[in-house]
C-alpha cells in the first residue's frame, strides 16, 4: 500500500475512507534514490566509518601529509618575509592596494560557503543526500575560513596591531569605524568562523561518543579519554536525541541568514566604494552565487579522491555527484547571467566610466584573465548537462579543477582590472604579484590540504548517525528512507 | 513484589530492528510508564512522540543569545561611535541604528549559536561523564545497530518481574537488569 500524502490526509478523516480513497485514485510508490547502496546495515556504516581513523596510518598519508606539509611552508617564509620586512614585498603600488590578498582571501572564503550551504540551506531543503558529505564539507569550510583570514590579517601591514580591528579599548582611546564593510567584514568573517565550528563540533558530538566507546572497548584507554573530553558523556539518549535535533535545526536556520550575509557583507567591500565595476547592486547575489560554485568544486575536488581512496562507493553514491555537478551547472549559470547582466547594466547605465571599465576587462589590459574566467566559469559547467560527463569521476573531478581556476581570476578581474584602470588615466598602473606573492598563496593549499588530512585521520569523516537515519532499515515503519517518512501507523501519530 | 535490591538501576531491553522498537516503546508509554528512556544509534523519526516527550526548550536559550547579540551590538555601535568618542563620517549623525546593521546581525546570529549549542548541553545536563547505561556489557552496541529501551527501578509501576515479562513480550531480543 501506498503511503498517502499528509495534506491528503484532511479528505481522508478516517481509516475506511481513507482505504477508498486510495482504491480509487491507485497512488503509486514513488520509487525514492537508496542513499546507502548495496544492501548494507548499520554496523557496516560504523565499522566503515570509524575503521578510517582506527586503522594503522596509511603510508600514502603520510607522503601526502609531508608533501602537504612542505607546501605549507611556503606561506610561513612568505609572511616571515612580510612581517620582517614590510607589506612593500607584496606587488601592490598605486593604484593596485587591493591585490593578490584581497583576490585570495574572497577566494578562500568562497570556497567555504560550500559546507555550510550543504550543513544548512539543505538541510532546512530535507535534502537527505547531504548527510554523507556535510561533515567533510563543514571541516573543508572551517579550514578555508582559516587560509583567508591569513590574508587581511597580514595586510594590515602591521599584524601585532591586527586585534584593533576588534572593538577592544586600546592606548589611543580610539574604537573601530562601524560605518565601513571592512570593519562589517571583521565580524561577518569572525563569527561565520566560530558558528562554523561550533556547527560542525555539535555535530561531532554523538560520533565523538561512539569512537570514544570503540576506543575505551579495545583498551585505548589515551584516545577513549581524549574523545571522551569532547563527547561531553554522549550516551545516546533519545531524551538527549530530541534536545540535540532541535539545536541541530536551529543552527541550520541561524547559518542559512549567515552565510548569505557573510559573502554579501564581502561582496560589501567592493559594492560600497566609488569604483566603476565594483559599485553596483547586482554585488551580493553575485557574489553569493559564485562562491557556492566554487565550493562545490571544490567539495567534489576533496570528496572524489576520497571516496575511492576509501572505497565510499556505497555511501557518496552516482547520485550525490549528480546531485552535486546540477548545483554546480545551477549557480555556474546564475555567475554567466550575472557577468552579462553587468555588462548590460553598464551599457544600460550609460555611465561612461562603468562603461569604460567592462569593455577594458574584455578587450584591456587584463582581457586573458577575462578570457579565463569566462572560460573556466561560463563554459565548463555546462558539460554538467550531459549524464555521461556526470558519470565520468575523472572528467568531474577535472571540471571542478577548471572551476576553482575560474573562480580564483574571478575574483583576480574584479579586484584589479577596476584599481589598475579607474577615473584618471595618469594615474592608470599595471599590477604583477611579487614571488612573495605566490608563495604566500602557493603555501595555503599546503596548509589546507595539512588541516584536511589530520581531519580524515582523527575524526570519522562521515556523520554516521545521520547517514542511520536515512537507511531503510532506520525507517520506523519500514518503508520511506527515514526521518522524511510521515508516520501514520494506529499506533504513531505525527505531531 | 519481585525481589530487586537497591543496586538496581533499571531494566534493559535490546532490539535490533526499527519498527518493532518503535512499537514496543508505543506499548510502553500507553502501558503507564514515565521514567523510561531510549538508546539509539540515532535519533528514530517519530520516537519523541512516541515516548511522550515534549518539545525540546532549547529555543528558549537560542532567544535568550539573539537578543542580548542584537542588543550587544546597538550597545556597542552607539558606545564608541556615537558616545564615548564621536566620530565625524560624511556629516552624518554621529548613530543611528541603520549603518551599523551588520554588526548586529552578526552578533545577534554569534550569540544565539552559542546560545543554542550551550542551551543543548544545559538541557540535556551535558556533561556528564558517568551513568548506569555505561556500566552495561554491551553499552557499545547502541552507537553502532542495537537500540535499547530502558526502565528505570525510579518509576512508579517498575516491577522486576512484571517489568522483565513485558519487554520479553514486546519482542526485545535480550533483557538485563541493569545496576545503578
Amino acid at each position: 500500500m501506498a503511503e498517502i500524502s499528509p495534506d491528503m490526509s484532511f479528505a481522508a478523516s478516517d481509516a475506511a475512507s481513507r482505504e477508498q480513497l486510495l482504491a480509487k485514485v491507485q497512488p503509486v510508490d514513488v520509487p525514492r534514490k537508496e542513499l546507502v547502496t548495496g544492501d548494507k546495515d548499520f554496523h557496516w556504516v560504523t565499522e566503515k566509518i570509524c575503521g578510517i581513523p582506527e586503522s594503522k596510518t596509511p603510508r600514502w598519508w603520510w607522503i601526502m601529509f609531508c608533501v602537504a606539509g612542505f607546501m605549507a611552508t611556503f606561506t610561513l617564509f612568505g609572511l616571515t618575509w612580510l612581517v620582517t620586512t614590510g607589506v612593500g614585498v607584496w606587488g601592490l603600488a598605486n593604484p593596485i592596494n587591493w591585490g593578490w590578498a584581497i583576490v585570495n582571501f574572497v577566494f578562500w572564503i568562497g570556497i567555504g560557503h560550500a559546507g555550510t550551504l550543504i550543513s544548512a540551506i539543505l538541510c532546512l531543503l530535507r535534502q537527505k543526500w547531504r548527510v554523507s558529505i556535510n561533515r567533510a564539507a563543514e571541516a573543508m569550510t572551517i579550514f578555508a575560513v582559516v587560509c583567508a583570514g591569513i590574508f587581511p590579517l597580514f595586510h594590515v601591514g602591521r599584524v601585532w596591531f591586527a586585534w584593533w580591528l576588534f572593538p577592544l579599548p586600546n592606548a589611543n582611546w580610539i574604537w573601530p569605524q562601524f560605518r565601513s564593510p571592512l570593519e562589517w567584514d571583521v565580524f561577518a568573517v569572525s563569527t561565520y568562523g566560530t558558528v562554523s565550528v561550533l556547527f560542525w563540533y555539535m555535530g561531532l558530538i554523538p560520533d565523538l561518543g561512539t569512537m570514544r566507546d570503540r576506543a575505551y572497548k579495545a583498551g585505548k584507554l589515551i584516545k577513549a579519554w581524549a574523545y571522551g573530553a569532547f563527547a561531553m558523556g554522549w550516551r545516546q539518549s533519545n531524551r538527549h536525541w530530541s534536545n540535540y535535533e532541535m539545536a541541530y535545526l536551529l543552527l541550520a536556520g541561524l547559518s542559512t541568514p549567515l552565510v548569505l550575509s557573510v559573502h554579501t557583507i564581502v561582496s560589501f567591500d567592493f559594492a560600497a566604494s566609488q569604483l566603476p565595476g565594483w559599485h553596483t547592486t547586482i554585488f551580493p547575489p553575485y557574489f553569493v552565487a559564485g562562491a557556492i560554485f566554487s565550493g562545490f568544486g571544490m567539495v567534489l575536488t576533496l570528496m572524489l579522491p576520497v571516496r575511492a581512496v576509501f572505497g565510499l562507493h556505497n555511501l557518496i553514491t552516482q547520485y550525490h555527484i549528480d546531485c552535486m555537478c546540477k548545483i554546480i551547472l545551477a549557480t555556474g549559470s546564475m555567475v554567466g547571467y550575472a557577468y552579462m547582466m553587468e555588462f548590460f547594466i553598464a551599457w544600460y547605465g550609460a555611465n561612461p566610466y562603468e562603461g569604460f571599465t567592462f569593455i577594458n576587462r574584455a578587450l584591456g589590459q587584463y582581457a586573458w584573465s577575462y578570457y579565463i574566467m569566462v572560460g573556466c566559469n561560463v563554459i565548463t559547467p555546462h558539460l554538467f548537462w550531459f549524464k555521461k560527463v556526470r558519470e565520468n569521476t575523472a572528467l568531474v573531478w577535472i571540471i571542478c579543477g577548471f572551476v576553482n581556476v575560474g573562480m580564483w581570476f574571478e575574483r583576480f578581474v574584479i579586484t584589479v582590472t577596476s584599481l589598475a584602470n579607474d577615473f584618471l588615466p595618469s594615474s592608470w598602473g599595471y599590477y604583477s604579484p611579487t614571488i612573495i606573492d605566490i608563495f604566500t598563496f602557493f603555501g595555503t593549499f599546503g596548509l589546507f590540504s595539512v588541516l584536511f588530512l589530520l581531519f580524515l585521520r582523527f575524526l570519522p569523516m562521515m556523520p554516521m548517525g545521520e547517514i542511520k537515519a536515512v537507511m531503510k532499515k532506520g525507517d520506523a515503519h519500514g518503508h520511506g528512507t527515514g526521518t522524511q517518512g510521515v508516520p501514520h501507523s494506529t499506533t504513531g501519530g505525527h505531531h | 513484589m519481585a525481589k530487586h535490591t537497591h543496586d538496581t538501576y533499571g531494566i534493559l531491553a535490546e532490539f535490533t530492528e526499527t519498527p518493532a522498537f518503535y512499537e514496543a516503546v508505543g506499548k510502553v508509554k500507553e502501558a503507564g510508564y514515565k521514567k523510561f528512556d531510549c538508546f539509539t544509534p540515532f535519533p528514530v523519526h517519530g520516537l519523541d512522540h512516541q515516548m511522550g516527550i515534549g518539545r525540546s526548550k532549547v529555543p528558549i536559550f537560542t532567544a535568550i543569545g539573539g537578543v542580548t547579540g542584537f542588543c550587544t551590538g546597538m550597545l556597542i555601535t552607539w558606545y564608541m561611535n556615537g558616545f564615548n568618542y564621536p566620530l565625524i563620517v560624511g556629516g552624518k549623525p554621529f548613530w543611528s541604528p541603520i549603518f551599523p546593521f551588520p554588526i548586529m546581525y552578526e552578533l545577534t546570529i554569534l550569540l544565539s549559536a552559542f546560545g543554542t549549542l550551550f542551551g543543548m548541553f544545559a538541557t540535556n545536563l551535558l556533561p556528564r561523564h558517568n551513568h548506569p547505561v555505561f556500566e552495561y556489557e554491551d553499552y557499545i552496541k547502541c552507537g553502532d545497530d542495537t537500540f535499547f529501551l530502558v526502565i528505570e527501578k525510579a518509576d512508579p509501576k517498575f516491577d522486576l518481574e512484571q517489568t522483565r515479562s513485558m519487554l520479553e513480550q514486546l519482542g526485545s531480543t535480550k533483557v538485563e537488569v541493569l545496576k545503578a
